[in-house]
């Protein structure tokens, strides 16, 4: 068997056990999707290092382990393992998945409330409706990315949030995912399908946590629609055990003059792939995307963005900071396009990166494609290490050198958790990089 | 209270002080003058503990301690300040947040309590009275996209808030116009105290117009040429440095 096949064979083992339970009474398009999904990725493969979005990422690390599919989790879980990462600054409607798994014990089993529709993805799939066929797209519309095609194949739990035209939700929704030890290192591919209606505005916090001792794969799928004028503030945090692996999809389609603010940090987990993307299909749509990455000892952390924007006047406003300490390695790898039409695009977008050590790596890579006249684009990226002056400086105030350097990389992160709208919001993502930052 | 002994110090080989000495004593201000490239700033840092400097003889002692066997912060929670030149600009670090930070750790280091928030902000507000500062710039990121007269302001407010034993400071008068200069120098003499000394780097002798030093020192070469009184710096406004230089290679 050539490498490849050695790398493929735990999932095609994991799909041929899982499959009866997986199709059985289900939609015969269910069914057909799941299989030509990993017929796809079986024929595809893993990305090689000479694939131009996997040039800095190998996933070499994520192969070896060759991770079975995770089981349903069984036994009682505390709820004080939620409490590190739940949003306690504000009330909140939680939903818990333990690997991969939504634990209605755990969390409410999603409000009550007219005009948001909170549905299990477990139980939609078991009623499997054509209403939720909508939300699949064709296999070949995935731009053969091999990870999407594990999710959907192995596809068993997440959740649909559905919020009518008009509603203002006032409580945001904490979706919490707990990775935790399995007897055997587990994947799980939880799917989030997320559609706001006309005029509906809200606010999403995923939440990813490790447990002591996991050292699973979530290969997460977040897909996106917001209707005209809708306003979504999406607050990511992926704060997994230094053993865990992560993979995340983020896809969102927006339509006239709606309104997409991205948070998204990197806290923690030993091997990272984000990829978020939005397309600004018409006219007035804007896009915010904030991102913080902080890795340190031998973690790897990638976040590749792109943005599309696809007709006039749309704007887009990103900023990514990366703090990169120990042997680590961040990359960074965010494209801009502004298509034909899109004429009066504004689109700005910069990546700082802060270098904490000599061992320490970033690659960033800021891309923009301009295919229209008359916009207003720019981007930059830096890399820099702590100011010696500025540490200098605080020392001769009588600060002790660590209190310094921690109120420097501190000033440095905050200039993107400052971008966060919601005040408690804000609040909840300085105490999640605090505690990574400071572990007590 | 500061004795520093045949201070040699280099930087990156090269030689900037040779051979320096100086006391000063409790209640003094003392002023050193000198032309550029003397090593005055060289002088100063090495006092607030830069590092990029490289020691090869002599001694500085503190307060009866050996102040160059100590880390920076441990000289600023002695009670040793220096006032900068350039003071830096922190972006995301808030000014008040510094002063609070920095005006605690010398507190503790005393074993004194710490000063709870809303003290010690009607503590900041009157020294910035003094200082004639908008109370804005407490919001403000540390000198960040201050002017160069807000950042010398800034320098002695706190200054003014964590009262030094030994203040340093390094031509805080320049850049500054007259009335920026009367304000800073308000803030200076306030601190004057048969307990304190100053140390004030100078290149012009119109600061001691308003701060009246007890002793001023010729700096050049590396070594203290000459020292006088308030008459030296009017002699040398005067005349230059020329004669002091001669009269010493004499």
């Amino acid at each position: 068997m050539n490498a490849m096949s050695t790398a493929i064979r735990p999932y095609a083992e994991g799909f041929k056990s899982l499959e009866p339970a997986l199709t059985r009474s289900a939609p015969a398009w269910l069914t057909a999707l799941r299989r030509e999904a990993f017929a796809r990725f079986a024929n595809r493969g893993f990305p090689g290092e000479r694939e131009e979005d996997w040039k800095y990422t190998s996933t070499r690390p994520l192969e070896k382990r060759g991770f079975a599919p995770s089981l349903t989790a069984s036994g009682a879980m505390d709820a004080d393992v939620i409490e590190p990462v739940f949003l306690r600054e504000m009330p909140v409607h939680t939903l818990i998945f333990i690997n991969g798994r939504h634990t209605p014990a755990l969390g409410t089993d999603g409000p009550d409330i007219a005009g948001l529709h909170i549905t299990s993805l477990a139980k939609a799939l078991q009623q499997a409706t054509d209403k939720l066929q909508a939300y699949f797209a064709p296999v070949s519309a995935w731009s053969d990315d091999p990870f999407t095609a594990l999710n959907t194949a192995f596809l068993q739990d997440g959740v649909i949030i559905e919020i009518d035209d008009g509603m203002r939700l006032e409580q945001p929704l904490q979706l919490i995912f707990l990775s935790t030890k399995q007897a055997q290192p587990g994947a799980c591919h939880p799917r989030i399908l997320v559609r706001l209606g006309r005029h509906a505005h809200a606010t999403l916090l995923e939440t990813y946590h490790g447990l002591e001792e996991a050292a699973n794969l979530t290969n997460g799928y977040t897909q996106i629609h917001l209707g005209e004028n809708a306003q979504l503030e999406h607050l990511r945090v992926q704060r997994e055990s230094a053993e865990d692996f992560h993979v995340s999809r983020v896809r969102v389609a927006q339509q006239q003059g709606s309104r997409y603010v991205s948070h998204t940090l990197n806290l923690g987990g030993l091997w990272v792939r984000t990829d978020l993307s939005t397309r600004l299909e018409a006219p007035e749509a804007e896009a915010v995307f904030n991102g913080l990455y902080w890795t340190d000892q031998g973690r790897h952390v990638d976040n590749h963005t792109r943005i599309d924007h696809l007709a006039p006047g749309t704007r887009s406003d990103e900023l990514y900071r990366g703090i990169i300490g120990g042997h680590s390695r961040a990359v960074f790898n965010g494209k801009v396009v502004v298509a034909k039409h899109a004429v009066k695009t504004d689109a700005a977008q910069i990546n700082n990166n802060l270098l904490l050590s000599r061992q320490a790596e970033i690659d960033t890579k800021p891309e923009l494609e301009i295919y229209a006249d008359d916009v207003k684009c720019s981007h930059g990226a830096s890399i820099g290490q702590l100011d010696e002056q500025a540490l200098f400086y605080l020392r001769s105030r009588g600060l002790d050198p660590e209190t310094a350097r921690s109120l420097l990389i501190g000033a440095f992160a905050h200039a993107v958790l400052d971008r966060i709208a919601t005040p408690e919001l804000q609040a909840f993502a300085r105490r999640q990089l605090a505690a990574v930052m400071q572990p007590s | 209270m500061l004795s520093i002994k045949n201070l040699h110090a280099k930087v990156e080989d090269r030689e900037i002080l040779r051979g320096l000495d100086l006391e000063v004593k409790a209640g003094e201000i003392h002023a050193i003058m000198g032309p550029n490239g003397s090593g005055k700033s060289t002088l100063a840092y090495i006092l607030a503990g830069r590092e990029g400097y490289a020691v090869t003889n002599g001694s500085v002692t503190y307060l009866g301690k050996d102040l160059l066997a100590m880390p920076p912060e441990e000289r600023a929670r002695e009670g040793l300040f220096l006032a900068f030149q350039y003071p830096v600009e922190i972006p995301g670090v808030n000014n008040v947040y510094l002063l609070k930070a920095a005006y605690n750790a010398i507190r503790k280091h005393r074993g004194e309590e710490e000063l709870d928030a809303v003290d010690f902000l009607a503590l900041v507000r009157t020294r910035m009275q003094l200082m004639e500062m908008d109370a804005g710039m407490l919001s403000r990121a540390v000198n960040e996209g201050f002017s160069g007269g807000e950042k010398k302001r800034n320098e002695i407010l706190q200054m003014l808030v964590l009262e030094p034993k030994l203040a340093l400071l390094d031509e805080t008068d320049s850049g500054l116009d007259i009335d920026a200069l009367k304000v800073v120098a308000k803030g200076i003499n306030k601190l004057r105290s048969p307990e304190r000394a100053i140390l004030m780097i100078t290149h012009y002798q119109r600061l001691l117009d308003y701060i009246e030093p007890d002793f001023v020192h010729v700096l050049a070469g590396g070594r203290i040429l000459k020292s006088g009184d308030r008459k030296l710096a009017l002699e040398l406004e005067r005349r230059g440095y020329d004669w002091v230089l001669a009269e010493a290679a004499a």
